[in-house]
């Protein structure tokens, strides 16, 4: 009964501190994207076709790893004896590779484009014996090329 | 060292390649800084202390590229992309790899 009890209140705490901590998050991101807005990064083709003078060419890279939480984990265990959407992990993915974008750009603020912008994301927390049950932790990293205009 | 992951250099031009170089790493954090990260996974959020341990492995397979880039005689590494693997929990496994290249500005 006090096992039950206890993994209950671990259940409730969890479930603010996650989704209060997720909502700030995608507010920050919200914030952070609208002040790049026009600062292009593109991912199509491996070329730079343009007849600007190049100033200046700089590989950068934004690196995050973000975790679940124990509620999220605990729920979607529901939800993949159901099947289904899971939401939750969807939101984790989406705020993880929004971040490690956003880092990119931001150690790029003078380059005028970036230019082949690749994610390369994994999974840092694995068990040996396959037993499902931890919570997942996502890192990934963004990397792209920065090219800076000659004025 | 010139690095790019498109398939030039912009405003250079490229004189010899060298074929492809690579630099892998394995890094870990000691068990005081996986033990707060354990307690920080069941509240969610950022784990701050493997966002540095994954910065500190990318920056370490790249100067290992970098090294044997150097080593062949290329001034300049095109293509360059990385590959990542968790080999045990708490564990990072960075893999860049690139083609070394020579490249020089373009005149006029």
């Amino acid at each position: 009964m006090g096992d039950l009890l206890l993994i209950l209140l671990i259940l409730i705490i969890t479930y603010f501190t996650g989704s209060i901590l997720e909502k700030n998050h995608f507010k920050k991101i919200k914030a952070r994207e609208i002040a790049l807005v026009k600062k292009p990064v593109v991912s199509f083709g491996k070329k730079l076709t343009t007849n600007k003078k190049i100033k200046k060419v700089e590989f950068v890279t934004g690196e995050v790893v973000i975790s679940g939480d124990y509620f999220k984990n605990f729920v979607s265990a529901f939800r993949n004896f159901f099947g289904g959407r899971m939401v939750s992990f969807e939101s984790l993915m989406d705020r993880a590779r929004r971040e490690a974008l956003l880092r990119m750009r931001e150690k790029a603020k003078t380059a005028d484009i970036i230019v082949n912008a690749r994610l390369e994301s994994t999974m840092l927390n694995i068990c040996e014996d396959n037993s499902n049950n931890l919570i997942p932790q996502v890192a990934v990293i963004a990397y792209g090329t920065a090219v800076t205009y000659e004025r | 060292m010139i690095l790019t992951n498109i398939e030039s250099v912009p405003g250079m031009k490229i004189t010899g390649h060298f074929g492809m170089v690579s630099g892998s790493t394995v890094r870990a954090k000691n068990f005081v800084k996986d033990f707060g990260a354990g307690l920080k996974n069941m509240v969610g959020g950022e784990l701050k202390s493997y966002t540095e341990l994954l910065e500190e492995a990318r920056k370490e397979a790249i100067n290992r590229m970098i090294q044997q880039a150097e080593k062949v005689g290329g001034n300049a590494i095109i293509n360059v992309r990385f590959a990542t693997s968790a080999i045990t929990s708490g564990a990072a496994e960075v893999y860049a790899y690139g083609t070394a290249v020579k490249v020089q500005p373009i005149e006029g």
